[in-house]
């Protein structure tokens, strides 16, 4: 429950805390003195010995406050159990019956969550006699229809899912998916809100009772305390004070604690790049337009899924970094972009076109990204905007960073399109992004970077989503680009045959740690590291021999939280020795561009 | 077992249009396609998710079974491996703990990881689930619909594998489907190839792979990455 250490939960949950418990002690500690008659102290003001003043008894009111907190939250549990009890029924029953009963259950809910929930619950209050019970049976009900549809949306998004379909392939009847399947997965969402009813049906309970539909005397809630120092507001405006702070700070304490509740239930990692990055740049005579040295990436909690990650890019040249999911490959990526997500550490020196990015500001960090770095990933629509047109997303990137105007910049937009082959490129820029397929999109994506001029490309799985007819299009286009702007290309990917296709140097990583790094042309047969030869041994292609079971790699990678003494690969490889257990070997050059970590390597 | 001119339409979208595959017993049937082709439609009409028109000859519907893409999204995150294993199984409750043993060691996976849950297994070992559960209903036709799309290729080997010692083991008819040629062609005896909804060419695996008449075939097997260079 990390959530609750911000500040606005944990006051609720203090909050809620408090009146719970004083819920519990409240009548046991006041229960006497709210019920004291005071023929003497009738009606009175503000006075040390009565804080908030009497009621027309000569009772004490904060007393009476104190006490009517266990009738004022128990009235509101109970009708939130009423809403839950024929709310969260209701709204299953849509991903239960077969689907002309599902579209009827669906009608019937559409129709109660139009009806006005406070006219409902008067109604229903008014109908079922006036009092507490008729009031709880009131809000309860009204309550009701919100609860189905937040029941039927949830378990819609279960319903379609791969399990469920599964159960159905299997014969699994309905009413068995819907308890086995559906409820459990929805339950904990569901529960999260019900926080969040509480707090509305504690304000419309005591709503009620205002209105002198609800609690009557001698029984009495916040609510009928209210509706009783209403009446003389304008002499003693405490007495109405005391019910009317306790029913603003107890329903406040359920909503944010509701909120906090639900907010860490759907967390999402913002996007914060962490400048702590600190050592300087080891000095390399190189003339690379990327440089990266002693790279490593660190979460809260132990995990440093990069480590130590050195590797350069000339202009020109396409690098490879393969690995499975897992070996850190992307995140490396996104390091070097300055877009490790939060609470990420990114440690280590990156230079760009030898600029040292850690020694920048962040305004000369978005500026370089803006016109140096293009970035690409699997899923183009996490680089473009749904909402906005291609052409004018493309022609903002130089009306922002070069200055040029925006009929200007349209121009250049519509002939980058024109580069990039996508056919009738006015029109196209006129188009949002939905009407572009997801080849055209990532050649969108590709035009993007060409308003500027590059100097490194960063491509992350950039065709896994594609067809393979369209993936191949894809990179002979990335090809023209990178031999034509002369760019550094850093191209990540998980299938090694396409890697081997398109990169001039192969980069493996293994457990978040560069293994082996060696030109395109070794890839098959010279690789020296064993994981390098397993992985390449693992793939099936158009010339494996059907006979024989494919070559596989017992075990697993381990995970960014696990870091023995030795090589990460010691336990899944034939090779292993104890030397390989006791002491990691160190990424060392042999030959020109070659690097292996392995001692055993030949 | 005969699919025989099975169609699937979505209001006036045609996705699945008039096919016809036979799948012969204790073959494997490789389905190749890229997205959007109609084969996993075509998967989920013949396990019967989605309505179609047409016939399915020689099988029983309650016993074709279907081992989904994702083994991530493909097993319910609340329920034990032995609990999600036992519920295609129609033998007596007594029986049941013996037989999802028995499933999980056709699979290779130790007895023990029946007590665990989904999020506690690599994703190789989920997927090997997810094959025990379909093997529970005893199915006459297996459908795999890209299931080691979402796996590493070192897994990928391991499941490929699998695949074919089960259909040596149990005899199964099986239905592969996936995006990759090359796992395609390592695991079936004949290839069915599909194109905007429609089989554009079939054949035994090697003649397809060597000598493709259809021009789509050929542009598809053009477009494959080979980390080797093709002989000459």
């Amino acid at each position: 429950m990390r959530a609750l250490r911000s500040p606005a939960p944990l006051a609720g949950l203090l909050l809620v805390t408090g009146f719970v418990a004083l819920a519990l002690l409240g009548p046991v500690l006041w229960g006497q003195s709210a019920a004291r008659i005071d023929d003497a102290a009738i009606l009175q003001g503000h006075s040390p010995s009565h804080p908030f003043g009497t009621d027309n008894l000569g009772r004490d009111l904060l007393a009476r406050v104190l006490v009517a907190t266990r009738l004022s939250l128990l009235l509101a549990a109970l009708s939130t159990a009423i809403s839950l009890i024929v709310g969260v029924p209701l709204g299953v029953l849509p991903s239960l019956l077969p689907p002309r009963g599902a579209r009827a259950a669906a009608g019937v809910i559409n129709a109660l969550v139009a009806f006005p929930g406070l006219l409902l619950a008067m109604f229903t209050a008014i109908v079922a006699g006036l009092g507490a019970r008729g009031a709880v049976l009131g809000m309860g009900l009204a309550g009701a229809p919100m609860l189905a549809r937040l029941t039927q949306t949830l378990a819609a998004s279960v319903a379609n899912s791969d399990y469920v379909s599964a159960a159905r392939v299997l014969g699994v009847s309905r009413r068995r998916i819907a308890l086995r399947h559906v409820l459990p997965n929805i339950a904990e969402p569901l529960l999260l809100n019900v926080t969040l009813i509480l707090g509305g049906s504690l304000l419309g309970l005591a709503g009620l009772s205002f209105l002198g539909l609800g609690v009557q005397p001698p029984d009495y809630d916040w609510g009928r305390l209210l509706l009783e120092g209403l009446n003389r507001v304008y002499v003693d405006p405490e007495a109405a004070l005391g019910p009317a702070v306790a029913i603003g700070l107890a329903a406040a304490g359920f909503n944010l604690l509701g909120e906090g509740l639900a907010k860490a239930a759907s967390r999402t990692a913002s996007v914060v790049r962490d400048a702590a990055a600190g050592e300087a740049l080891e000095q390399v005579a190189s003339q690379g337009v990327l440089s990266v040295r002693g790279l490593s990436v660190a979460f809260p909690g132990g995990a440093v899924p990069v480590r130590e990650v050195c590797l350069d890019v000339a202009p020109g040249e396409i690098v490879g970094i393969v690995g499975e999911s897992g070996s850190g490959k992307s995140l490396t990526a996104l390091a070097i972009a300055g877009l490790v997500p939060h609470p990420g550490r990114v440690t280590g020196g990156v230079s760009l076109c030898g600029q040292d990015l850690s020694a920048l500001s962040p305004r000369e960090l978005r500026r370089l990204r803006g016109t140096s770095l293009a970035m690409m990933f699997q899923d183009p629509m996490t680089t473009l905007n749904p909402a906005m047109r291609v052409g004018a997303q493309l022609a903002e990137v130089s009306t922002t960073h070069h200055g040029l105007s925006r009929k200007d910049a349209l121009t250049r937009a519509v002939d980058r399109l024109r580069r990039v082959s996508i056919a009738r490129p006015r029109e196209r820029a006129r188009q949002h992004p939905h009407a572009f397929s997801g080849g055209m999109r990532q050649r969108a994506v590709i035009a993007m970077g060409l308003m500027g001029t590059p100097r490194l490309v960063i491509a992350d799985e950039p065709t896994t989503a594609l067809d393979v007819t369209v993936q191949r299009q894809i990179l002979c286009l990335l090809r023209e680009v990178t031999d034509e702007t002369g760019a550094a290309t850093l191209f990540i990917s998980h299938d090694i045959a396409v890697v081997g296709e398109l990169c001039h140097r192969v980069v493996v990583m293994y457990a978040g740690r560069v293994v082996e790094e060696l030109p395109v042309e070794d890839l098959v047969s010279g690789a020296a590291h064993p994981y390098t030869r397993a992985l390449v041994a693992s793939l099936p292609d158009m010339d494996t021999d059907r006979s024989l079971p494919l070559a596989t790699i017992p075990g697993r990678q381990p995970s960014p939280t696990e870091d023995g003494p030795g090589c990460a690969f010691a336990a899944r490889c034939d090779l292993a020795t104890e030397r390989c257990a006791a002491g990691r070997p160190p990424l060392v050059r042999y030959g020109p561009e070659r690097r292996v970590a392995c001692w055993e390597a030949p | 077992m005969i699919i025989k001119n099975l169609s699937v339409r979505f209001g006036g979208f045609t996705a699945v249009d008039d096919v016809t595959l036979e799948i012969p017993a204790g073959g494997i049937v490789g389905l190749v396609g890229e997205s959007g082709s109609g084969k996993s439609t075509l998967a989920r009409a013949v396990t019967g998710l989605v309505p179609y028109t047409g016939e399915i000859v020689g099988a029983d519907p309650r016993r074709i079974q279907m081992v989904f893409q994702d083994p991530y999204a493909s097993l319910d995150p609340r329920m034990t491996v032995g609990a999600s294993v036992a519920e295609g199984l129609r033998v007596p409750r007594a029986a049941r703990r013996a037989e999802v043993e028995r499933l999980l060691s056709l699979v290779s996976l130790p007895a023990s990881l029946a007590g665990r849950y989904p999020r506690e297994l690599s994703g190789g070992q989920r997927q090997r689930v997810a094959v025990a559960r379909a093997l529970g209903a005893r199915p006459d036709l297996l459908i795999a619909d890209e299931i080691t799309s979402a796996l590493d290729v070192s897994v990928q080997g391991a499941v490929l594998n699998l695949i074919r010692s089960l259909r040596e083991e149990l005899r199964l008819s099986m239905l592969f489907i996936s995006h990759n040629l090359a796992v395609v062609r390592y695991v079936s005896d004949t290839v069915a190839v599909m194109h905007r909804g429609a089989l554009v060419e079939t054949g035994p695996t090697e003649q397809l792979v060597a000598s493709p008449t259809a021009d789509y075939t050929r542009s598809l097997l053009a477009a494959v990455p080979r980390l080797r260079p093709t002989a000459p």
